[in-house]
């Protein structure tokens, strides 16, 4: 087999097992709940002939072993279980589908983070890599300072400065919207619109960090003894950046870019909450402070996995743009 | 210049001048200040002519070589004095008027071709990029040239080796390569920045032959960088040798070797007269019996090797890298428990496993590493780092500890002074001594030496061997040295011991080991190590063909 | 060449050899040297320091004080001249519970980063000696844990163990110390293969005295560095988790839950960007000492690691 192949499989077999325990673990938390759950949820007054039924619905009275191949082979048919919420003592079951809550939300939130991304990866690109083919310059210092600065910023702090100054007419002229509370029904543009603040907010926070990442990836670069050789050959500064050094970046800055996305994905949960907007994160909020963990499991498995395969994509890709493994001994 | 074949290099029918530095300065930019590397050097190269530039560490040969092309490293700066070639201003020069030079008029050469070669690109693209960037030549003529040049640099199958991506040849085939890259445009000046100082010996000798003739074909003028002088002597007609960023003599090479004028220059090769006289014992200190090794279960780097190491004596274990020299020390020091075999110590079996050890075994059997730096806790101050030994073997205590330390800086020809000073404010020279000091500490038997000359300047080389050698006589300790370095092996040994892939070739008193008539291997690694006389790579290629 | 070999004695050995200075002296210099940005962060965390421990001795009011009016505004925007940042929604002193949200706030995260420190960095130190089958275990399920995002990870947890502050402290500190175990991991792993420690090894050291003696002071610096940067990430965290509603709970006074008390009126900015002080105040208090501390730890690292970024 040609090593890339193996590689390649090696690394997707060891993604789909890291899934396996995280989805493990997510499910053993379950496990991990008191003994007096179902009363909790269904409330003091439950009959315990509900409390029971609640129990045997959650499989308590079965083996963990085979409560999660009951749950992982739910979920991998596409079934997430039934929310805890509207449950009443009575027995009375109003509660939803895990999926019916959850669905909308997902493409909200993709829809955000889609958009952020869009902004954020190629302005912090050209920022990056301006940055260190300027190395130390008055552009390069500024930059620094200013992303060193963001980067110590916590969200909200960030929401809070851009709502009084785009929201709070500070700027003459300037008045966004402060709640991004999107809905179906709405055009495009005008979603666009609603989510100007937080996309801005994510943009400046995903941009300080992947800025920084490119800069030192492509400094470590330029450092490497083949672009000296390069110059030394009287090669053009663009030739050296495009034919010397862009074969080699593709692995470091695919490394950065997906590890800020997966940054962006968990940034979003706080950014949702400060400016309303209903996705999985605030949802995941939700979901927590009320303990429905049926729903707050299918958030945290959403999260994990989104993040787990932007990092695989990553490796995959430095693994098939090195030249080692594409032309072997 | 066509023959050669009365050996070296004449300068008589040279051309033209070809580069003419005129007081260079060079600052480099270190801890926040900027330091003087190069203070005021003169240069003069003429069309054809080779120019040895040699010098120790930090003596700024690189930084002379990388200015003769206009070219500072980042962190450093050209700050006064003229540079001018084949009629051009180089210091006046902009960028692109310097880019359309490098590589057409000049190229270089770099030490480490494994870093040098893009791993993205195929060989020839990288062979033929200036050439064909400089529009010089056509692709196709370009890599039809590149072909020829590497046959001409014996390269193996020179038809399509080209299409190979760096990593897929060898560290000495990839210097031949680059050596091809830098001739395929033709220039009227390569740089040689330390070709060889990573390469084997038996390899140095291939790419030494291949460069020369190369060079001498085409009449190409050349600056060859280098700390040896052996090396220089074999490539140049002129050589020069700088210290602490300063000219210490110039002259033409046979000259140079002959009658050198300055002390220094002297001391370059001051190892090379080091020579102890041999003396055989017969009490038998320490004895490795059939070892096998291997690292991991499949890794195997030792193959029944036998050694026997006598009291008071010297033994030098020379061999490349990967021929298991460093691993035999390993076993015998119990790091890596051999497979089969064992090491007896006084007649007595030595347990494998460090931890089996008992600590009068442990503190009779010491150990002297190569990078001094590395040995040493930076955290620690000298005092600190000599007086463990004393207080784990010998447990001393205060005073008398005190007076121990004392005596053993006075040993390693140091005063109390350097008690409180941390590793990081002491000279090479000086950290391999307190190194010395360490092992003398606990009082050792035998200590084992892994090149521990070798990241050291020959002038600093020399004191350490002396201090050894003169340790050795006070105090009747038994040696295990580990080289690479003829040198240093005539220098202290009494017995070598020759290795090669894992297996011990040869084994005798120096004088046997050195006189023929030798195994193979033996001859082969012998003769490949450069001597200071200008002929000697002549003869040998004559000799061997 | 004055020179010559002959003169040649170890001990005048030329080389760059350095003056020997003591330790206080030798921080004197950094000091003076430090750029603006490090004694701004300096001068900020004393501060906060001073704030957190003798906080109850400033403050005006009593921690949980009501008072008859609720958000009222700050007083330089004609809100009563007795509370000077206005009150909050249930009427208390928004200073005095700013001083004391200092306290909880950073002792709390304080204690979470000592802990994580603890769990991590041993591990992480043992982990690097070992190099077997423990290693492999420990740095497998590190792995595994890594590749949940914390802040997922954390809502995860509280939803199954509720938020008090204890749960808080540790599932915090848990999730942290991946993080550090990975760095004490990698930084130990290469002093380990230092010949000082191999040196130490073969004269029979035992594994305490290497740990003590050899490793730790050689890993010291880069771990300081990274708890300046863990504390600021812990701290951030944790104020991310009260501003959701999900970390410290009242009636205790912290920083993220005042940002989250604060942001009722944030609709209504368009027509008083006052409206958006209750919120900014807290979230900025936060934002100033995490800009702090990263300023400090940006300079310690450039100092410490030698890390320039010309060669």
């Amino acid at each position: 087999m040609h090593p890339i192949l193996s590689t390649v499989l090696q690394r997707l077999g060891l993604g789909i097992l890291t899934l396996f325990l995280v989805s493990i673990i997510i499910f053993s938390s379950i496990a991990l709940l008191p003994g007096d759950f179902g009363e909790q949820v269904l409330g003091q007054s439950a009959l315990p002939e509900t409390v029971d039924a609640f129990r045997r619905e959650l499989g308590l009275d079965k083996p963990a072993w085979l409560r999660y191949l009951d749950w992982i082979g739910a979920i991998l048919q596409g079934d997430l279980g039934t929310s805890f919420s509207g449950r009443a003592s009575s027995g009375n079951d109003s509660s939803r589908t895990v999926w019916e809550l959850i669905s909308p939300r997902l493409s909200n939130t993709l829809f955000l983070a889609g958009v952020t991304a869009i902004i954020a990866v190629p302005l912090s690109l050209f920022l990056g890599i301006t940055a260190a083919l300027k190395r130390n310059s008055i552009y390069d210092r500024a930059v620094n300072a200013v992303t060193l600065t963001t980067i110590s910023f916590p969200e909200f702090f960030i929401a809070y400065m851009l709502i009084v100054l785009l929201a709070g007419g500070v700027i003459p002229g300037v008045a966004l919207p402060t709640l991004a509370n999107i809905t179906e029904s709405m055009p495009l543009g005008e979603r666009l619109f609603k989510i100007t603040l937080p996309v801005i907010t994510m943009t400046l926070v995903i941009v300080a960090y992947m800025m920084r990442m490119t800069r030192a990836a492509i400094i470590n670069l330029l450092a490497s003894p083949y672009i000296e050789m390069a110059q030394l050959k009287g090669a053009s500064k663009t030739r050296v950046i495009l034919k010397h050094a862009l074969p080699n970046a593709w692995a470091p800055i695919a490394t950065v870019i997906a590890f800020n996305l997966a940054y962006l994905v968990v940034g979003v949960v706080v950014v949702e909450v400060v400016f309303v907007y209903p996705g999985v994160g605030q949802l995941m909020v939700d979901s927590v402070s009320s303990r429905d963990i049926p729903v707050a499991q299918a958030c945290a498995l959403f999260f994990a996995a989104t993040y787990i395969i932007l990092n695989l994509l990553a490796d995959l890709i430095g693994i098939i743009t090195n030249p080692r493994l594409l032309h072997p001994r | 210049m066509s023959s050669n074949s009365n050996g070296g290099r004449d300068r008589g029918d040279k051309g033209d001048i070809l580069l003419e530095m005129r007081n260079v300065e060079i600052d480099g930019f270190s801890d926040e200040r900027w330091h003087d590397i190069i203070r005021g050097v003169d240069l003069t190269l003429r069309r054809g002519e080779v120019m040895g530039l040699i010098g120790e560490s930090g003596a700024g040969k690189s930084t002379l070589g990388l200015a003769a092309m206009g070219f500072a490293r980042p962190g450093c700066r050209i700050k006064g004095g003229s540079i001018n070639f084949n009629g051009m201003d180089l210091r006046g020069a902009n960028e692109s008027e310097l880019r359309k030079l490098w590589g057409s008029r000049i190229a270089y050469v770099a030490q480490s071709a494994a870093a040098s070669f893009n791993p993205a690109h195929k060989l020839i693209d990288q062979t033929i990029e200036a050439t064909i960037g400089h529009n010089i030549t056509g692709e196709s003529a370009a890599k039809a040239d590149a072909v020829e040049l590497f046959g001409a640099l014996q390269l193996p199958d020179p038809d399509n080796i080209g299409s190979r991506y760096p990593h897929q040849v060898s560290g000495g085939q990839l210097q031949r390569v680059m050596t091809a890259m830098a001739m395929s445009p033709r220039p009227d000046l390569i740089i040689f920045d330390e070709p060889t100082t990573a390469l084997d010996v038996t390899t140095q000798v291939e790419v030494l032959v291949a460069m020369r003739e190369i060079v001498e074909r085409f009449n190409t003028a050349a600056i060859y960088i280098t700390h040896d002088l052996a090396v220089v002597a074999q490539m140049a007609d002129v050589i020069k040798v700088l210290r602490y960023g300063e000219e210490v003599e110039e002259a033409e090479t046979r000259a140079m070797l002959e009658e050198p004028k300055e002390d220094y220059t002297k001391s370059l090769w001051s190892v090379r007269a080091l020579q102890k006289p041999e003396d055989k014992g017969d009490d038998i200190a320490l004895s490795i019996r059939h070892v096998d090794a291997a690292y991991g279960r499949s890794l195997k780097v030792l193959h029944d090797v036998s050694i026997d190491i006598p009291r008071g004596r010297t033994v030098a274990v020379v061999g490349e890298s990967g021929s298991g020299k460093s691993t035999t020390a390993r076993v015998i020091t119990g790091l890596l428990p051999p497979m089969t075999g064992e090491v007896q110590f006084n007649g007595e079996a030595l347990p494998a496993a460090l931890k089996d050890r008992t600590k009068d075994q442990l503190r009779r059997i010491q150990m002297i590493y190569q990078m001094a730096d590395t040995a040493m806790n930076p955290k620690q101050t000298v005092g600190e780092i000599i007086s463990r030994p004393l207080e784990f073997y010998h447990d001393m205590r205060g005073a008398q500890k005190e007076k121990r330390l004392t005596e053993l800086l006075e040993m390693i020809e140091l005063d109390a002074s350097f008690m409180d000073r941390l590793p990081s404010e002491l000279s090479g020279g000086q950290k391999q001594r307190i190194c010395i000091a360490r092992a003398l500490a606990a009082e050792p038997d035998i200590i084992i030496c892994d090149e521990v000359t070798s990241a050291l300047d020959q002038i600093v080389q020399e004191g350490i061997l002396k201090l050894l050698l003169r340790l050795q006589k006070e105090f009747g300790i038994t040696y295990l040295f580990i080289t690479h370095d003829i040198a240093v092996v005539t220098a202290i040994s009494d017995e070598i011991v020759v290795m090669f892939q894992g297996e011990v070739v040869e084994q005798g008193l120096k004088s046997e080991i050195l006189e023929p008539p030798f195994p193979d291997y033996t001859k082969l690694l012998l003769s490949s190590v450069p001597e200071m006389d200008p002929d000697w790579l002549t003869d040998l290629v004559a000799n061997r063909s | 060449m004055s020179d010559a070999p002959q003169t040649y004695s170890a001990a005048a050995e030329v080389g760059q050899v350095l003056t020997r200075r003591g330790r206080l002296e030798r921080a004197k210099i950094a000091l003076r040297k430090a750029p603006i940005s490090a004694w701004f962060g300096m001068i900020v965390i004393a501060f906060y320091g001073l704030v957190a421990v003798f906080g109850p001795f400033f403050a005006p009011y009593g921690e949980a004080e009501v008072f008859a009016k609720a958000d009222e505004p700050w007083s330089v925007f004609g809100g009563n001249p007795a509370h000077f940042f206005g009150t909050d929604q249930i009427g208390r002193d928004v200073l005095t519970r700013l001083i004391y949200g200092a306290r909880n706030t950073i002792g709390i995260a304080l204690i979470t980063t000592a802990l994580s420190f603890t769990i991590g960095g041993s591990l992480g130190l043992i982990a690097a000696i070992n190099r077997s089958w423990l290693d492999q275990i420990l740095s497998r399920g590190v792995d595994v844990l890594m590749s949940i995002p914390s802040l997922i990870f954390a809502l995860m947890l509280l939803s199954i163990f509720g938020s008090s502050i204890p749960s808080l402290i540790l599932i915090i500190a848990v999730l942290d110390a991946t993080r550090v175990f990975r760095l004490t991991r990698s930084v130990a792993a290469n002093v380990v293969v230092m010949d000082y420690v191999e040196a130490a090894r073969l004269r029979g050291e035992g594994l305490g005295w290497v740990m003590r003696r050899e490793i730790l002071p050689n890993i010291t610096p880069p771990l300081v560095a990274e708890f300046g940067l863990r504390f600021s990430f812990v701290f951030l965290t944790i104020a991310s988790l009260s501003f959701l509603g999900l970390g410290i709970q009242p009636p205790t006074a912290d920083w993220g839950s005042m940002v989250r008390d604060g942001s009722r009126f944030i609709q209504f900015v368009a027509y008083d960007w006052t409206l958006a002080l209750p919120s900014l105040l807290p979230a900025g208090a936060v934002a100033l000492l995490t800009v702090a501390v990263n300023f400090v730890v940006d300079w310690f690292l450039h100092k410490t690691s030698g890390l320039r970024d010309e060669q």
